[in-house]
């Protein structure tokens, strides 16, 4: 077993720091929203959940596109950490929504286009694990993980704008927000400290998560390889 | 049938021949592809008699599902088409691909002295032509069934971009779906997330022209088509190497 090499230790140390600050600051720095009520604070783990989604899934298209270009398998590794990253924060973002719309939409589930997209993107990439599930051979496995994580990748915002055009009840907390929207608000500057200060903290865990994943993914090779070895003996 | 694989003979002939310009030689080998791929069908006629008996009775089916009566019926034929239209689309491209890797015809074909990207097109052409001569037969009968009329060339615009798009991702996927384990489920996972967008934008430009709503409407849906299209056709351009590499 080899040790956690020391810059990891320091980075997971400083996530759970970050993540201790931010519990704080979402649960009693930020003021309680007027209208919602103490259920908005939801909001600031949802759109963080949701960001590093897309950010994972972005970096798995990327790494696969780097992948197909010059073939190092590290780059196929980056790809599968970050895709069950992805599901998992994006689960998670799906969730803490489908929570927070219960007492402010009533309903659990609408059909908004970033609640079908969010689905929809969920659903890509577990198509993604199950077409890679599906093949043995482990280059072309990672040909076809590239392959489908770009193709993925491309469909989702293709997918939004294709609901987008439906009309939508989510609200946009930043940018213009459409009046019609139910459940918006405007952030006062405490939710803007403790919204940002969420964002960064999940980035980090996102960055953690992904050196760990790869970390277990390097020692299972390993444990494969001696297997093999005593196998062959 | 005497001679069991048409493939092969159909497609040495026209890329021997003659290379005349390099754009000349590519669309050549194109339509070997697809022409191999017709001479193919038009001697078992397996994938097509398939294709057009499910589609049928899928229809059939939602004649009992939503009891498709006089009211019901304007609002919900767009939907009954496409969902027939995508899932005998997607037996089509199963069995396109299917039959090049059962008798090993996928490595005759990538030993031709051709671009990879030209056997990408010609099969994506060949499903295509499937699928528009399913959906020729089946636009007519749905009409005479259901009494509705659907000659609109709105309409059928609609329904070939639709068609372009889905045998352009189609036939992408499937070249990998069928190189796995599970490829007869696998298909319809990895492609239906993946086409979602064209399916609401064609499904909701085919019910703009079937409804009679003002163009003003239906042209955001029609340009989410051809975006769509062109998109992915250029992706499917680019990475189609990788997944027919060895």
């Amino acid at each position: 077993m080899e040790p956690i090499p020391k810059t990891l230790k320091v980075l997971s140390w400083i996530t759970g720091a970050l993540f201790i600050v931010a519990l704080y600051l979402v649960l009693f720095y930020a003021p309680r929203e007027m209208v919602m009520g103490d259920v908005q604070r939801v909001f600031y783990f949802h759109v963080a959940a949701g960001w590093v989604g897309g950010l994972a899934f972005l970096v798995t298209a990327i790494a696969g596109g780097v992948y197909l270009r010059r073939g190092d398998h590290r780059w196929d590794q980056v790809a599968l950490a970050s895709v069950e990253i992805g599901l998992v924060f994006t689960f998670a973002n799906i969730v803490s929504g489908s929570i927070w719309a219960r007492p402010i939409w009533n309903t659990w589930w609408t059909w908004d286009p970033r609640l079908v997209t969010a689905s929809i993107m969920e659903l890509i990439y577990i198509a993604y694990l199950l077409l890679r599930q599906g093949v043995e051979d482990p280059a072309r496995r990672a040909r076809f993980g590239a392959v489908y994580g770009i193709v993925g990748f491309i469909s989702v915002p293709l997918t939004f704008l294709s609901i987008r055009i439906f009309r939508t009840i989510h609200p946009v907390v930043i940018g213009s927000g459409d009046p019609s929207a139910t459940g918006s608000f405007n952030m006062v500057p405490e939710m803007r400290v403790a919204f940002f200060f969420s964002l960064f903290t999940f980035t980090f865990i996102y960055a953690t998560f992904l050196w760990h994943r790869l970390r277990l993914q390097r020692l299972a090779e390993k444990v494969e390889h001696m297997k093999m070895k005593v196998v062959s003996e | 049938m005497t001679d069991p694989t048409p493939p092969m003979e159909a497609i040495e002939q026209p890329v021997v021949i003659n290379r005349g310009s390099r754009f000349g030689g590519y669309l050549r080998a194109i339509s070997a592809v697809v022409w191999k791929d017709l001479t193919a069908e038009l001697r078992s006629r397996e994938l097509f008699s398939a294709m057009l008996v499910f589609a049928l009775l899928v229809i059939l089916i939602f004649n009992f599902a939503l009891e498709l009566d006089i009211r019901t019926r304007e609002t919900v034929t767009s939907g009954v088409l496409w969902v027939t239209f995508a899932f005998a689309g997607t037996l089509g491209l199963n069995r396109s691909m299917a039959v090049e890797k059962d008798r090993g015809c996928m490595d005759g074909l990538l030993l031709a002295p051709v671009d990879r990207s030209a056997l990408y097109f010609g099969k994506a052409l060949g499903s295509l032509i499937f699928m528009l001569i399913v959906e020729v037969i089946v636009l007519p009968v749905y009409s005479g069934l259901y009494n509705i009329n659907l000659f609109h060339p709105g309409l059928m615009a609609v329904i070939l971009l639709g068609s372009v798009g889905y045998a352009a991702v189609g036939t992408l996927l499937s070249a990998m779906a069928v190189q796995t384990r599970t490829r007869d489920v696998l298909l319809p996972i990895l492609l239906f997330p993946v086409v979602l967008p064209l399916l609401v934008a064609a499904l909701k430009a085919s019910n703009g022209f079937l409804q009679g709503f003002e163009m003003e409407e239906i042209w955001p849906w029609i340009n989410l088509l051809i975006v769509y299209d062109v998109i992915f056709i250029a992706v499917a351009f680019m990475v189609f190497d990788y997944v027919v590499e060895e």
